[in-house]
């Protein structure tokens, strides 16, 4: 499995998901820079946590519009995975790669802490390795994290059970419409999520709930 | 040319005595330009003036210090080439005028202080002091403080992982926002600020000038009064996206040879960091005021030399070497000019639209500054012990103990911080030290900040000594081996002999557990002028320490992990009362001695439970500090919910034994066996040791017959911040 991770100004979590990846593929990915237009022969690219562009404007919105964007959204096209990551997830929103926009958390506070999550969908290349209904704990660590569709759009969301975490009963964080932590394109080659997967792969760290979200990439892209 | 008039001295903050110096020094009298870079740079907070003949007193030498005080940051060799690169530093007088900014600004400083050095920071600590949780500010101080902390901090990316929050009346006026930074580089890539030889570029990079901060190192010498609101133009503004691509720049740059030297340009701006790197190397620096990226017109040199903009840094190239170092700028999008050149004069030199505006010698500036031994009267430390109401039932007061704004579960707080960034995090906020790992390896290192301000006022000299002694012990509890601390002195004015004692007790305190527990001072800050209306704060030398673990996977935390552990408590129980949170929150008075600290014994406990931690026998470890061995005991309790059985035969007066603050304990939980073994062993080594109890169900018993469940220990326990937070009414205690 051949893995890019894209890094935008201020982006704070490269590093994090680098050493995640190497950890569980064995490769070290490609660290691809904002202004690259080009991204190199890869099957996965992760847009990963940070405050890209000091979270100026709104939180993503400026990251979506820089060049490599328009190659991650030709990957995306393609059938290629993207995993988007806390501010990741939003710059996917703010792409129009993933429906629906990130607001401000329900206590207008930044939050940082281990959350229970729910898999809801394990019929996803990002999931499958794990049991539906499976109870996980990953860190969530934001300040704009409350998930938001129309009516429609989250009833279309979970028809199409594109809802792959939720986050456990009393366990969201910040309001998120329908309790969701993360959301599947149509395709289900995007993912977008809030919570953070790479930063549970290590017993040291406390936890490793989040080796089977790359246990089934590698098995998806091998 | 501005004449300077006896108003204009008296304004910048300078005596009579100071400004005939300045005309001694000059030969004539200084522009106006001249008359801004020594006010700023002779301020108390640039040129320690009261403190440095004391500060000189403090150990800071020891085999493992790489450096000492004196750089933006001191260093420690860690091993196998890694050094630990760390310094906390106040940032009090801003943070109460706009707290938002001037907590985020302090932490974007201190940052400063340690990437500069070459170091790439990896964790964040925080000492904060609130007035008491009544008065009409508070809320909003902590409010402020701690979004702007995490909103610096988070947008960085650099986890942080603890610190400390305390109220007292005596805050009320002055609150103290104390952030600490620990960075890590390989020994041979640390980065000083000696601007070494002749002809060499200087260049400025980073965020553009602006009229932000004008006179910040002067407003923070001085003391509060009713009209210091309008101060408020003098606090910075921050921008951490400016300054996270600052970092990464500075470290690109660092990777090749382009630099003689560095500086970050904090308090005083372009005019402390132009005159320290010209001091430190033995030369001059000629600047073009002209060449400085600026972000408002018409800006005068007066307001370009003392402006204290964010997010700035003034670097020495080798010649030829500028194009290398613009590109890497570039990249970052971050601003990038040449705007001088050293000399070999010793003079600083500053040029604007073609007019000399400043010529000056440097030394003037730094050696020739005024260092005051002023004047100061011993005070008796209070004695006594307090008396206290027998009657009064123990469970009951752990509760209300554990519920008291100083005691409460600080989870408000750090939950607002991201604690995990950087995924080496090994012990999050809530126990006895963080715990960060070195990256890529199985090492970590272990950071706390501590001080007893309570203990400060009735005994200067032993409350140096406690802070000192429980900066180690905490480090020692979590199994890592204390090796330094950097020192963050907050005290009152010094131009009044009692403050002025409190400040010197303090500091011998500091140098005397220093030296008994082989833990060098590499560097620290001083604030002083910490008063509203003539009224100052308690003393309050924080300090900021650091330790190594070489195995991650022999750690302790305080949290129980097992029912049928034996609890052992090591360490001598008098029951000390004097100063206590027990004596202030159920009997309201705040009163009787201090506490006092044998060092001896306190090296021999420490260095006896370290090594149950670093051989693996031992996992459960909590120091006895606050609230004593009761507090101990619920913390240890509450974070997994497994209770304890504990008592001890024959106690004559329980809270005494319960509450008191006796120094030098550790309180451990071990496997029956284990335990056995470690009271064995402690005994044969005179270590006064006793068998408390034993963990298990979900509540805590005390001597078989009372008992308070741990949830109801644990609500009152974390709903304390929220509720006062949330705004609820908060009861005015005693």
């Amino acid at each position: 499995m051949k893995s890019a991770v894209i890094v935008f100004p201020a982006s704070n979590c490269d590093r994090d998901a680098k050493v995640a990846l190497e950890q569980m593929t064995g490769k070290t990915p490609a660290m691809v820079w904002h202004q690259d237009s080009e991204l190199p022969d890869v099957d996965l690219v992760v847009l990963p946590g940070g405050f890209s562009y000091g979270d100026y404007l709104r939180c993503g919105a400026m990251a979506s519009q820089s060049a490599v964007m328009r190659s991650v959204k030709a990957h995306a096209d393609k059938g290629g995975m993207v995993l988007g990551i806390c501010n990741g997830f939003q710059v996917l929103t703010e792409s129009h790669m993933l429906p629906g926009a990130l607001m401000r958390n329900a206590a207008l506070k930044f939050v940082c802490k281990p959350v229970g999550l729910e898999v809801q969908e394990t019929q996803s290349g990002f999931t499958r390795k794990y049991e539906n209904g499976q109870r996980v704990t990953f860190p969530v660590a934001h300040g704009e994290g409350s998930y938001f569709a129309d009516e429609d759009t989250l009833d279309r969301l979970e028809g199409e059970n594109r809802v792959a975490f939720r986050y456990a009963k009393g366990e969201n964080p910040n309001g998120s419409a329908r309790n969701i932590a993360g959301i599947l394109s149509e395709k289900r080659n995007v993912l977008g999520l809030m919570p953070h997967p790479e930063r549970v792969v290590d017993d040291v760290l406390g936890g490793t709930d989040g080796r089977g979200l790359f246990q089934s990439l590698i098995e998806a892209l091998s | 040319m501005t004449q300077i008039t006896p108003a204009m001295v008296k304004e910048h903050g300078l005596s009579e005595a100071e400004y005939q110096k300045i005309l001694d020094l000059m030969g004539r009298e200084p522009s106006f330009v001249e008359l801004g870079i020594f006010s700023v740079m002779w301020s108390e907070h640039c040129s320690y003036k009261s403190t440095r003949a004391h500060l000189k007193k403090l150990p800071t030498k020891a085999p493992w210090v790489i450096q000492g005080p004196g750089e933006n940051a001191g260093v420690i060799d860690i091993g196998d080439g890694d050094a630990a690169i760390f310094k906390m530093e106040s940032h009090n007088h801003p943070s109460f005028i706009e707290p938002y900014q001037g907590a985020a600004t302090g932490v974007g400083g201190i940052m400063r202080d340690v990437f500069t050095m070459g170091a790439r920071p990896i964790a964040m600590m925080n000492a904060l002091r609130f007035g008491e949780p009544s008065h009409p500010k508070t809320r909003h101080l902590v409010s402020g403080v701690v979004s702007g902390i995490g909103g610096y901090g988070n947008c960085m990316g650099v986890p942080t992982v603890g610190g400390e929050v305390n109220f007292h009346p005596s805050y009320n006026g002055n609150i103290l926002v104390n952030a600490m930074c620990v960075g890590l580089a390989r020994q041979d890539k640390i980065f000083l600020s000696a601007a070494k030889g002749a002809g060499n570029p200087v260049v400025y990079v980073g965020s553009k000038t602006g009229r932000d901060g004008i006179h910040g190192a002067t407003m923070a010498s001085a003391e509060f009064d009713d009209a210091s609101e309008e101060k408020r133009p003098t606090v910075q503004v921050g921008d951490p996206f400016t300054e996270k691509l600052l970092l990464e720049a500075c470290l690109e740059l660092m990777a090749t040879d382009a630099i003689i030297a560095i500086q970050d340009m904090g308090a005083a701006g372009l005019t402390s960091s132009s005159a320290e790197m010209g001091d430190k190397g033995g030369s001059g620096i000629e600047l073009d005021l002209d060449k400085v990226p600026q972000r408002e017109t018409n800006m005068t040199a007066y307001e370009m030399m003392l402006s204290e903009s964010q997010e700035r840094m003034l670097a020495v190239l080798k010649p030829g070497r500028e194009a290398q170092a613009e590109a890497i700028f570039k990249k970052w999008e971050l601003d990038f000019a040449v705007i001088g050149i050293t000399t070999d004069t010793s003079r600083l030199v500053v040029k604007h639209k073609g007019k000399v505006e400043a010529d000056m010698p440097i030394t003037a500036l730094s050696d020739a500054a005024p260092i005051y031994e002023r004047p100061y009267t011993e005070r008796k430390p209070m004695a006594g012990e307090p008396a206290y109401d027998k009657s009064k039932g123990v469970l009951a007061s752990l509760k209300t103990i554990l519920a008291s704004p100083d005691m409460a579960s600080r989870r408000w707080v750090w939950e607002q911080y991201d604690h995990t960034v950087m995924s080496d995090t090994v012990q999050v906020p809530g126990g006895d030290a963080a715990v960060v790992r070195i990256h890529g390896t199985g090492k970590a290192l272990a950071i706390t900040t501590d001080v007893t301000p309570r203990y400060c006022r009735p005994d200067p000299f032993e409350g140096g000594k406690q802070a000192v002694a429980e900066a180690w012990r905490n480090l020692t509890a979590v199994g890592a081996l204390p090796l330094a601390v950097t020192d963050n002195l907050n005290y009152g004015n010094p131009q009044k002999p009692e403050i002025m004692w409190e400040i010197v007790a303090g500091i011998d305190g500091i140098g005397a557990a220093c030296r008994a527990l082989d833990f060098p001072v590499i560097g620290g800050n001083c604030s002083l002028y910490n008063e509203t209306n003539g009224e100052g704060i308690l003393p309050t030398p924080a300090i900021g320490a650091v330790g190594l673990m070489k195995d991650v996977t022999k750690m302790a935390t305080v949290a129980f992990k097992r029912a049928g552990d034996v609890i052992i408590l090591i360490g001598e129980t008098k029951g000390h009362l004097g100063q206590s949170i027990y004596l202030r929150e159920i009997e309201g008075r705040e009163e009787g001695a201090s506490p006092k600290v044998d060092l001896a014994i306190e090296k021999k406990h420490g260095d006896f439970v370290r090594r149950l931690i670093e051989t693996g026998r031992v996992d459960t470890v909590h120091d006895v500090s606050d609230g004593g061995l009761a507090v101990a005991i619920a913390e240890m309790a509450m974070p997994r919910g497994i209770g304890a059985s504990v008592g001890i035969a024959g106690l004559p007066d329980a809270i005494p034994f319960w509450f008191g603050e006796d120094q030098a304990r550790y309180v451990i939980a071990a496997p029956f066996a284990e335990a056995e073994k470690i009271v064995a062993e402690a005994t044969a080594a005179s270590i006064t040791v006793a068998e408390l109890g034993k963990t298990g169900g979900d509540r805590i018993t005390l001597d078989d017959k009372d008992s308070v469940a741990v949830a109801e220990l644990k609500a009152g326990f974390e709903n304390w911040f929220p509720n006062f937070m949330a705004g609820e009414e908060i009861p005015v205690t005693n």
